[in-house]
């Protein structure tokens, strides 16, 4: 691919470029200039590695040798020892939480072993902002297959035998969508893009786009084919600036090689894509609300029927597909439907893409076959829950979704499966908890999301979710009844089955599923009012209890309003007219003995 | 070119009224471009004044109604001036399960400011955002572009120090 000796993958995500990563390489551009090995050797700034949690991270290639935690000052060691001396540093090796062994190849650590990698094969490993890099990884070959020996009911076919299903959430088959659209009537048609990722906790779309944004452009290529649309729309939340800039270079270089635009490749089919920029809204990211949202409209919702594959954008027939679904669109063209189909279970094939986070010790983007256990994704590539705390669920599916807990932890990943435990798939934030969290505070942080962005059309979501909310804002503050429970399932009810859309629909499952598996945790509050995670601060005393203080002072140095008295060998004493609530002393106490 | 007449507004100079009339002009004849109007214009003026809100749908020619409709359903959108260091908290599920929480009450405790809410003397402006995409690092805020991750409570206040 290149003319260089070796190849620094330097990871440029957000999570590697909060931790430094932009220091750390002008330090190292500078290093390999002064002792003369810019020319052999080429820094690459990469999307997005996936391991965030130990970054910033650099992947030497050929070698395959993977550092961490990368500081500037580590630079001219790093460079006299591994790229004069030929001797890779130990120190920045990765390190394994149980036995403390050191690890130097990428592929050998268990974060990235236990990963299969299709929607996200190119992330790290090619430089985004290079069509070139793409095309050498068997990039717009899919496109050339689908535009030049291909016709449009072949494509469809070979979409609907992968048995793909759309990842933004709902797992609708993508195959049997396009079929729709293409058998609409209609010269004008449109391929949409959702990258507007909504579910506040999962990055997974972003990191693709920053990654490999030609995928996703090849796989709205051949979504055009299989339709026949002329006009593509990728609808990005404008937060993901990073996202947006590569996409747009990537639109561009595409058009530069005739791969985007008029007669592509010669092959008479013309195709153009444009970037269309959310303003935030959570419920734009719902189908029809998002074609109203490019349509210059406020983003509400419609009801269905008509279907978008027939009455879409601008009452055109439309299919709308999210990021990492279209990002395996072109192996599937290379390699046939039969190929992606050989993974995963019977009726979840292939892979998912995971947001992990929360905690659990490897943060970060994870990419793992249908059917792996739910337990394996959180121990194996997940290192685990940190500081010696015990797991207490995994949320699946954001605000639409629910939580699992320590005894379905051997759900395997898979579309029905997880929705019988009472959570969703949904599209890819995995929140690790601990048992320091608290169940009804969750439900009510996502109760308090749907609030904020339910868009007000219909009445049982814009009065339904506020009416939960209130009972469940009640219950953390302590002024829980008997009866909240019935009244919370209640509701819960009409809402779901007379919301006009998805976020209304779904909107109580949070709290469902927080009911189903944690309900003596509502009863705890509403009975004794206790929260026994210590976390709802209305149920808290602000008070020592002297037998387990250990007069260690940590609470009176961290308090920030001088409320809290402590002399050396004296328990610590809190002055409850000056406490703020502000809970300092508790993070900071490491013997519980404040309640 | 624009013939529209300009409104006086103290916040918006005529460099930015240029700067204005540019976006409308480029945009004024696509469908659907008044939401990425609306986001430019306020990138050039800060927020987004209702003088400004009703020049740009006399210059989109649309109803004053429609546009003001779409500048109040984004939450991108602001039509209140904001302070000069917006602090942008993580209010994702990830930053929220590490404890935001606290760090927003370090926050309200110390500037008497809750999230939507900018202090008297346009110091700082406080904004709950759902996730940043940076949970590895929660919690996770933005002060004037800049990420601060894993943050401790107690040491929120001093970093929001260095922002004058
Ligand atoms: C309230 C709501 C929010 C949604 N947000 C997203 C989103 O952010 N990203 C996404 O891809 N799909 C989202 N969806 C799902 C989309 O409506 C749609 O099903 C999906 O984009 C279709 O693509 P797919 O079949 O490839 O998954 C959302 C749905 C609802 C009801
Ligand atoms: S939840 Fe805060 S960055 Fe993702």
């Amino acid at each position: 691919m290149s003319k260089n000796r070796i190849q620094l993958m330097l990871c440029g995500g957000t999570g590697c470029h909060s931790t430094g990563s932009k220091k750390f390489e002008k330090a190292l551009q500078q290093e390999l200039e002064a002792k003369g090995l810019a020319e052999e050797i080429k820094i690459v700034e990469t999307g997005c590695n996936g391991f965030c949690a130990v970054g910033p991270v650099m992947l030497v290639q050929p070698e395959g040798i993977f550092y961490q935690k990368l500081k500037v000052e580590d630079v001219p060691y790093l460079v006299e020892e591994h790229f004069l001396k030929g001797r890779p540093v130990k120190k920045f090796f990765f390190v394994e939480q149980k036995n403390k062994a050191t690890i130097p190849h990428m592929n050998d650590i268990p974060f990235f072993s236990n990963q299969v990698y299709r929607a996200m094969r190119n992330k790290g490993v090619i430089d985004p902002e290079v069509i070139d890099e793409y095309i050498a990884r068997e990039g717009y070959f899919g496109a050339a297959k689908a535009l030049n020996e291909m016709t449009p009911e072949q494509v469809v076919e070979q979409i609907k035998i992968s048995q793909l299903r759309g990842r933004g959430g709902a797992g609708f088959p993508t195959g049997m969508k396009w079929a729709f659209a293409a058998a609409s009537p209609g010269e004008e048609k449109y391929v949409l893009c959702n990258a507007d990722e909504g579910d506040p906790g999962a990055f997974m779309d972003r990191s693709i786009l920053e990654s490999d944004p030609h995928a996703v452009l090849e796989g709205m290529i051949i979504a055009a084919r299989a339709i026949n649309a002329r006009q593509g729309y990728i609808y990005c939340r404008t937060e993901y600036q990073l996202a947006i800039r590569r996409l747009d270079i990537a639109i561009r270089q595409a058009k530069e090689y005739g791969l985007l635009g008029e007669n592509i490749l010669g092959s008479g089919f013309s195709f153009n894509i444009d970037i269309y920029q959310g303003a935030g809204a959570f419920v734009c990211g719902e189908e029809t609300a998002l074609m109203r949202s490019i349509e210059g409209k406020r983003g509400m919702p419609r009801p269905r029927p008509p279907f978008p594959a027939h009455k879409g954008l601008w009452d055109k027939p439309t299919i709308l597909n999210n990021v990492e679904t279209l990002a395996n669109i072109p192996q599937i063209i290379i390699k046939g439907g039969a190929w992606y189909a050989s993974i995963g279970t019977e009726k979840s094939k292939g892979t998912k893409v995971f947001a992990l986070s929360g905690d659990v010790n490897n943060i970060g983007l994870v990419e793992v076959p249908m059917g792996l256990p739910i337990r394996k994704l959180i121990y194996d590539i997940g290192g685990g829950i940190p500081g010696g705390k015990k797991f207490k669920a995994v949320q699946l599916g954001g605000p639409s979704g629910g939580c699992i807990p320590e005894h379905k932890l051997d759900t395997p990943i898979d579309y029905e499966e997880i929705t019988k435990v009472g959570a969703i798939m949904g599209s890819g934030g995995a929140i690790v908890m601990d048992e320091n969290t608290c169940m009804v505070d969750m439900a009510r942080f996502f109760m308090d999301f749907i609030q904020d962005e339910s868009c007000g059309k219909c009445t049982p979501c814009r009065e339904g979710t506020r009416r939960m909310l209130e009972l469940l804002e009640k219950i953390c503050h302590g002024e829980g009844q008997d009866g909240d429970i019935q009244s919370l399932e209640a509701l819960a009810e009409v809402i779901g089955q007379s919301a006009l859309c998805g976020l209304g629909q779904t909107a109580a499952n949070p709290v469902l599923s927080t009911l189903r598996f944690f309900r003596e945790e509502y009863e705890t509050h509403i009975k004794e009012k206790v929260c026994p995670a210590k976390r709802c601060v209305a149920l808290l005393k602000f008070e020592v209890n002297p037998e387990m203080c250990k007069k260690c002072g940590l609470c009176f140095k961290a308090c920030p309003s001088e409320a809290i008295a402590w002399k050396k060998k004296e328990v610590a004493v809190i002055d409850k007219s000056k406490c703020v609530k502000c809970m300092s002393c508790f993070d900071k106490c490491k013997f519980d003995a404040i309640f | 070119m624009s013939i529209l007449t300009r409104p006086s507004h103290p916040d918006i100079t005529d460099a930015m009224w240029d700067k204005i009339d540019e976006i409308i002009d480029a945009n004024k004849d696509i469908a659907g471009s008044v939401i990425g109007v609306l986001r430019m214009s306020q990138d050039a003026v800060g927020y987004l004044p209702v003088e400004l809100i009703d020049y740009i749908a006399e210059g989109m020619n649309l109803p004053a109604s429609q546009v003001y409709g779409v500048a109040t359903f984004y939450a991108l959108f602001s039509l209140k001036p904001k302070g000069r260091n917006i602090i942008k908290a993580c209010t994702g599920t990830a930053c929220y399960v590490k404890g935001i929480k606290e760090i927003l009450s370090h926050i309200t405790n110390k500037h008497g400011i809750k999230e939507g809410e900018t202090t008297a003397d346009r110091r700082f402006s406080l904004e709950g955002v759902r996730c940043l995409g940076a949970c590895g690092l929660a919690p996770v805020m933005i002060v004037s572009e800049n990420i601060h991750g894993n943050l401790k409570p107690d040491e929120v206040v001093g970093i929001l120090e260095n922002y004058k």
